[in-house]
């Protein structure tokens, strides 16, 4: 079973995102970045399907030099190979010029099954994963918190509002993850080491054969800014418990009228 | 030119982000200047469609087809794709719900189209069109704009307002071709009673300070206020609640009338994802906690008292 997980290096969650001078992008010089966390998971079950099936786990980033760290680090919870396409051209594209620079990536790898995360916790898009699945003509699950493979087919189990559905669909098949598919594994020391010495290959767009012309954007961040202010901070006093819960409530009905 | 507002139903019944969708287009329409086709996808859905008139689809186009009697991507793909084809779409207003974001991006990638994923807001200017994100789980807003043709709005439930608009609404009914079935549907399991977090006026979540599964206290003011009932990932990790309960910027983000945080902290992680709420309150015992600083209300005291009190003095208020 080849497998290949969609990854993105993104600024960790718990990093206070400031807008650059620019209006149109983050400030990025005290960031510290990890791997989405959507993208962990699905670093996690190719590792997990690969242990029982056998086969070949490889991990696919569109990124900076910078992105390599990413890679390693799955490449250290124990994938197989690394492939990084780094080139000033793809990071100049949205979310649909990845896709494309991906799904030609693909074109030049088997592959059986293709995991990525259902979003990535930096633009929150939800697409590229979808949009890749489609560049490459294939099916798409998204949202999966439980699959199963046997005899060629896979059936997941995705999330919806208030619910589960249930699909299934033959080889080769893109599913994108969910919180409670799996809980990741760290790299182990040992696993560290090994990294270091498994492949990881770097290639430009010239190297998939595409020419950056194609990859002309259809969406633009035109400002980026921070979220209205909360004022917040006002603590509600009394004497007993009793007198501010009642005081909690009158404000709520009088004063914020959301009773 | 046209806009096109594709309508989310399940097993028959319109989801409420189809009325913000149609209400949201209706706005797009007029300040293009054009007319509004709402678009309904299912199997056996023709007598529910006109009911889209009233929020100002000016036409309804049913694609009614047993392949499309469940909400599947790729199907359902193909035939919005043909239908915009054919309508010369404009733009397409969809519900960011789970399968609406799939639909919205897999349709993005058919069309070429640019597309503003989860949007909160929808400006048209001269004829440009853009939309308001929320990126980094909710820490900045974004400004896109969308190029290309057509252009896909994805909304986030709960974020548009409904508004009833009467037009004609007259329903058509389109020979629709949904394609080979790759995706087999195996089934579908649903919690009816639960009100779904992304989609609820009000919310009551519980941290790690509930101390354990027991969610009673929690689950009672919850009821009072016809509320859904989230959690930090805390809890959700101690295996207290489901993972579908998680709040926060790798969990649900959500925008509700009314947020009460009971014995959790306000993580940054945790803040991401519910600060947009309209109003927020905080139950916590430890006067320092983050929570406060971006509540506005908070009470600092033992939840296991508090919540119990603030679910009867609602109880009495509403009589
Ligand atoms: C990659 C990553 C992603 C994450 N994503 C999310 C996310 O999406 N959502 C999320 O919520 N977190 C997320 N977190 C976790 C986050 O950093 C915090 O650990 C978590 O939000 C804390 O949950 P909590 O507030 O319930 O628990 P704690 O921080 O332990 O706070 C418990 C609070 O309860 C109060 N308390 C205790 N007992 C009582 C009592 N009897 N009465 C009143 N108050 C009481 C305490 O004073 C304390 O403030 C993420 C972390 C990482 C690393
Ligand atoms: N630059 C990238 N390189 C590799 N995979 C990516 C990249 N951007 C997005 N993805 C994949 O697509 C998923 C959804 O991303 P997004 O559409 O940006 O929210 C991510 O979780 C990744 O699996």
């Amino acid at each position: 079973m080849d497998i290949v997980v969609l990854l993105k290096q993104v600024p960790a969650t718990e990093s206070i995102i400031a807008v650059g001078g620019d209006g149109k992008s983050i400030k990025t010089d005290d960031l510290k970045w990890v791997i989405s966390p959507y993208d962990e998971f699905a670093v996690e079950e190719a590792l997990r399907i690969r242990e029982g099936q056998g086969g070949k786990v490889t991990i696919l980033t569109v990124g900076p030099d910078k992105a390599t760290e990413a890679v390693r680090t799955a490449l250290a919870m124990g994938a197989d190979e690394g492939v990084l396409i780094n080139d000033p051209a793809a990071l100049a594209c949205d979310g649909l010029g990845v896709a494309r620079i991906l799904a030609a990536a693909l074109k030049q790898m088997p592959f059986d099954l293709v995991i990525a995360g259902q979003r990535a916790v930096d633009d929150d898009n939800y697409l590229v994963g979808t949009a890749v699945a489609e560049y490459m003509g294939i099916p798409n699950i998204s949202m999966v918190n439980r699959e199963e493979i046997a005899d060629g087919k896979i059936k997941c189990r995705q999330t919806i509002e208030g619910g589960t559905v249930t699909l299934e669909a033959d080889l080769p098949v893109l599913f994108t993850t969910q919180r409670g598919l799996n809980e990741p594994r760290y790299a182990s020391l040992p696993g560290i080491m090994k990294a270091k010495k498994k492949p990881l290959e770097t290639k430009s767009l010239a190297d998939l054969g595409i020419d950056a012309a194609t990859l002309q954007p259809v969406t633009a961040i035109a400002a980026l800014q921070p979220p209205p202010e909360r004022k917040g901070g006002r603590i509600i006093e009394g004497e007993t418990a009793a007198e501010k819960a009642a005081e909690l409530v009158k404000l709520l009905s009088e004063e914020a009228k959301v009773l | 030119m046209s806009v096109l507002a594709i309508a989310e139903q399940r097993d028959g019944t319109f989801r409420k982000v189809t009325y913000e969708v149609v209400s949201e287009a209706r706005r797009v329409a007029d300040s293009l200047g054009t007319d509004l086709a709402a678009v309904v996808l299912g199997s056996g859905v023709e007598a529910i469609a006109g009911e889209l008139g009233k929020y100002g689809a000016d036409k309804v186009l049913v694609a009614d087809h047993p392949a499309l009697a469940e909400q599947i991507t790729e199907p359902y793909t193909n035939v919005i794709a043909d239908i915009a084809g054919k309508q010369s779409a404009e733009v397409l207003v969809i519900g960011a719900s789970s399968q609406g974001k799939d639909l919205a991006a897999r349709l993005a990638a058919r069309l070429n189209a640019g597309l503003a994923m989860d949007c909160v807001a929808v400006t048209v200017e001269g004829g440009n069109v853009a939309a308001t994100r929320p990126m980094y789980g909710g820490k900045v807003l974004a400004e896109v704009a969308l190029n290309g043709s057509p252009k896909i709005v994805a909304v986030r439930p709960n974020a548009m307002s409904i508004t009833e608009n009467p037009k004609d609404g007259s329903v058509e009914k389109l020979d629709v071709d949904p394609g080979e079935g790759r995706l087999r549907f195996v089934e579908k399991k649903l919690e009816t009673e639960k009100v779904e977090l992304t989609e609820a006026d009000v919310i009551v979540s519980g941290g790690r300070g509930m101390g354990g599964s027991d969610y009673t206290l929690v689950e009672g003011l919850a009821e009072v206020l016809g509320a859904a009932v989230g959690a930090s990932r805390s809890a959700v990790d101690e295996g207290w609640r489901p993972h579908s309960d998680q709040v926060g910027q790798t969990g649900k983000t959500v925008s509700p009338n009314l947020y009460v945080a009971c014995g959790i902290s306000g993580a940054i992680q945790h803040l991401a994802g519910m600060s947009s709420s309209k109003v927020i309150v905080a139950i916590n015992k430890d006067p320092e906690a983050p929570i406060f600083s971006k509540a506005d209300y908070g009470i600092v005291g033992d939840l296991f008292e508090i919540v119990p009190l603030v679910t009867e003095e609602i109880k009495k208020r509403k009589g």
